[in-house]
């Protein structure tokens, strides 16, 4: 809208898109056929080979896009505008992914107000609640399903607690690394941004750690009735994206160490550090709401 | 609003044509071809989806079990809305935007090119899951598009899978193209494309692209959860593991209702454009229409349980629900009456996309006159799940939304192609669809109201002559369209009458300064908007 845009830059064709789009079909494909083969007969068929086949292609696919991408953008060829473009489009990015967590985060409420009181009688519900499972009360975490199914809730104490602090002093680092970059120390943004990279692994270990105990000691399983359920979806969502943020910033800082980005020319790991405190953020309402409440 | 195009030696460096062959389309980072694309599938799976309505009236035609089985007559509906909504509708907006946008804010591409080739190609891939799941064991996916709980996990085949994953692909899809969309329009107008000049088409879209965004991941969620009670045991939506099957109606209609008014919000945009092009006026009202557009999209968000009213939800809800769906008449209200009001002592002259724009303003209205008796709870008691929800839903889709897809057509087309389209066919294409789209949908009011339930493939005997009468009408409609087809196939091939730059006499916006056709780079240096 400034006058930065007095000559636009139209990037040109590129082979990567329909290669990504081959990779989601043979993704999608694989992953449907694996799906409904282990629930069939417990193992999977030919579709983990085109899942596997599918993955394999898209992280061709990424490395090959952006190799196309870093080399436009060292060679100067793109604008100004483009960087807003770039910048707008990750922010959008992250909202959708913020509406994604609140479905899961609408459906934790909404077993945990609704669903889970009315099925132990409240509201209208109490001939439902007598005909249907007398014996049931509602409680939550939900530790007795109205079937019958039992578990032991986990405790925000212990791992949940250090992997809180843990992404929270991920996030002053990684912007620390941001000023290290903006004011041009370079031998603070590699530290710090190290430190991120290395906190986000640990994050990582000690969730496995956190699955393997309430798998182990406290029958805490996917299944095991909606507190299960919302427990391994929100935090599984969760550790999925803190595996991507951790990958994202670990790229990051190999093209750091590269010699790429400078103070003013570094959307790449902008985007790194605004998925990262994106994904502190979401941790902190899981924490809030899944381990605490 | 004036404007002075550079002229053609200033851009040299993008005036470099398509490229060759099948790598043009392929590889395509131009909002043209990708627009191009979008428009053919879009109609391509048009047609497929109505191919499944007619399989459908077929069946219908009289009482009893005839042509299909009822499990396949299940998969038939759920296929032809998923289609008809994420593979036609859809992506036919998506790809006005594309070509449109970009043109209508002076700005040489989307803003992000590779990502816009992305979005479309995966488009053809999910479509292609949905339609192979047709031919596996046990048959595609037959618990309606809207894939309730536990019809979906309980009680549904072993394609859900696919079904859910082909869900997402599409999904991605919508998210990248709406990113596409509102970073094109927050940064890619021109210098002096102020917020409040910009065409209506472009606005509609811009809230349209925010809908998109905020509740495409929320579907994304909904299948998932589908995907995970299914096969990993999970308890969402069963009642035995402390969830609820009206959870998932919660989520997918919270969803649901935005994507309602994403099928309908970029139709108000064209019916804005073409209605003062052909009334030889201004708009209307142009700020109150942008406002009410903001209204109805953030209404939108808080009238979903709706489409629950029959599942014992607390009257406090039930009343919440009703009150805010009626509110939404009042922008929509405010709409019609800025397109009338822009009728008013125009001087009309009646050109195909402007009776198709007419017919769109009653017959929407009209659909949205069946929506607000819908929407009171009470009297939807007996309305739920009947063929007048069908009659209702059908007249704001395809009364509103594809005929306005339609009247776009016939109004951009020459200044895609650079010739005039077959007016005599056009003619015939109007007034076939106008008849045969009312003996189709008109009758089923009727029969919903005595009581006819939709998805059964059978039904009371009271209910035959009405529904012979539908079907035929059914098949009228689906033939009219093979003319339109056949005038696309025309138009494309440039078979008619050359077309000037400005190819309405009462037409406005920057797209009518560019040549006919549009040269294949556009705006590479942006125009001067006074």
């Amino acid at each position: 809208m400034t006058d930065h845009n007095e000559k636009y830059y139209v990037p040109e064709q590129s082979p990567w898109p329909i290669v990504g789009a081959i990779a989601f079909f043979l993704i999608a494909v694989g992953a449907g056929n694996l799906v409904a083969q282990i629930s069939q007969s417990g193992t999977g068929g030919w579709g983990r080979y085109v899942l596997y086949t599918g993955i394999a292609l898209i992280i061709f696919m990424l490395f090959g896009w952006f190799r196309d991408q870093i080399k436009e953008s060292t060679t100067g060829m793109h604008n100004h505008q483009l960087g807003v473009s770039y910048r707008q489009g990750m922010s959008w990015f992250i909202f959708s992914e913020v509406m994604f967590f609140a479905a899961f985060f609408g459906a934790l409420f909404y077993t945990r107000t609704i669903s889970v009181p009315w099925l132990a009688g409240a509201g209208n519900n109490a001939m439902t609640a007598a005909v249907l499972w007398p014996n049931f009360e509602a409680i939550w975490p939900l530790t007795t399903t109205p079937s019958g199914q039992t578990t032991e809730a986990m405790g925000y104490q212990g791992l949940p607690l250090i992997n809180t602090l843990i992404l929270l002093v991920s996030s002053i680092t990684v912007h620390f690394a941001h000023t290290g970059l903006e004011l041009n120390k370079r031998g603070q943004l590699k530290v710090m941004l190290a430190i991120t990279v290395l906190l986000g692994c640990i994050f990582l270990a000690l969730q496995v750690m956190e699955y393997i105990h309430a798998y182990r000691d406290l029958d805490l399983r996917l299944d095991s009735g909606v507190y299960g359920n919302t427990f391994y979806l929100l935090t599984g969502f969760h550790g999925l994206h803190v595996f991507l943020g951790t990958v994202f910033l670990f790229i990051m800082l190999l093209r750091i160490f590269a010699g790429h980005f400078d103070s003013s020319n570094h959307f790449a790991f902008q985007a790194a550090s605004w998925y990262w405190h994106f994904v502190d953020v979401v941790w902190l309402c899981l924490f809030i709401f899944v381990y605490i409440l | 609003m004036e404007t002075s195009l550079p002229t053609h030696s200033d851009n040299h460096a993008a005036h470099h044509g398509p490229a060759k062959g099948i790598k043009r389309w392929l590889f395509t980072t131009n909002h043209k071809d990708i627009g191009t694309l979008y428009l053919w599938f879009a109609f391509i799976m048009f047609l497929t989806g109505g191919a499944m309505a007619m399989v459908i009236r077929a069946e219908l035609f009289q009482p009893g079990l005839q042509i299909v089985e009822p499990h396949f007559f299940n998969q038939m509906t759920t296929v032809h809305g998923l289609i008809m909504v994420f593979g036609a509708v859809m992506p036919a907006f998506t790809g006005l935007a594309n070509w449109l946008i970009p043109l209508m804010i002076g700005a040489p591409d989307m803003a992000l090119p590779r990502m816009n080739n992305l979005s479309f190609w995966i488009l053809p891939f999910a479509f292609l899951i949905l339609l192979m799941s047709l031919f596996m064991e046990g048959g595609g996916p037959a618990f309606g598009w809207t894939f309730y709980a536990p019809l979906s996990t309980t009680y549904s085949g072993d394609s859900t899978a696919l079904f859910v994953f082909s869900v997402h692909i599409m999904g991605i899809s919508s998210i990248m193209g709406a990113i596409n969309v509102i970073v094109t329009i927050f940064n890619m107008r021109a210098p002096g494309m102020t917020w409040m000049k910009l065409p209506l088409f472009v606005w509609t879209w811009f809230i349209t692209a925010y809908l998109l965004i905020a509740v495409m991941p929320v579907l994304a969620g909904a299948v998932t959860m589908v995907l995970t009670d299914k096969y990993f045991g999970t308890s969402f939506f069963s009642a035995a593991g402390g969830g609820d099957p009206v959870l998932f109606q919660h989520i997918f209609w919270f969803f649901g209702h935005p994507e309602v008014y994403i099928m309908i919000l970029p139709a108000f945009g064209i019916i804005s454009a073409i209605v003062p092009t052909f009334s030889r006026k201004k708009l209307f009202g142009y700020s109150s229409m942008v406002y009410a557009t903001a209204s109805i999209a953030f209404l939108s968000f808080i009238v979903w349980a709706h489409h629950m009213f029959t599942t014992g939800m607390p009257v406090a809800a039930e009343l919440f629900f009703m009150y805010c769906t009626m509110l939404i008449s009042v922008p929509t209200g405010v709409k019609v009456f800025n397109w009338v009001a822009t009728m008013w002592r125009g001087s009309i002259s009646f050109e195909v996309p402007m009776m198709f724009a007419i017919a769109f303003i009653i017959l929407f209205t009209f659909g949205g006159f069946s929506g607000l008796m819908l929407a009171i709870t009470p009297v939807d008691f007996q309305y739920h799940d009947t063929y007048f929800v069908v009659a209702h839903f059908h007249y704001v889709l395809v009364t509103g939304a594809i005929f306005s897809l339609i009247a776009a057509t016939y109004y951009w087309l020459p200044k895609w192609t650079g010739v005039m389209y077959d007016n005599k066919l056009a003619k015939w294409h109007f007034w076939c669809s106008l008849i045969s789209v009312n003996v189709l949908f008109f009758p089923m009011h009727f029969v919903g109201l005595a009581g006819m339930p939709r998805r059964i493939p059978d039904y009371s005997i009271q209910f035959a002559d009405w529904n012979q009468i539908i079907s035929l009408g059914g098949f009228a409609f689906g033939l009219s369209q093979l003319i339109f087809l056949a005038l696309l196939i025309k138009a494309c091939r440039k078979k008619g009458e050359p077309v000037p730059a400005k190819v309405w006499d009462g037409a406005e916006g920057l797209e009518w300064d560019l040549p006919s056709p549009t040269p294949y780079h556009t705006f590479s240096t942006p125009p001067k908007i006074k």
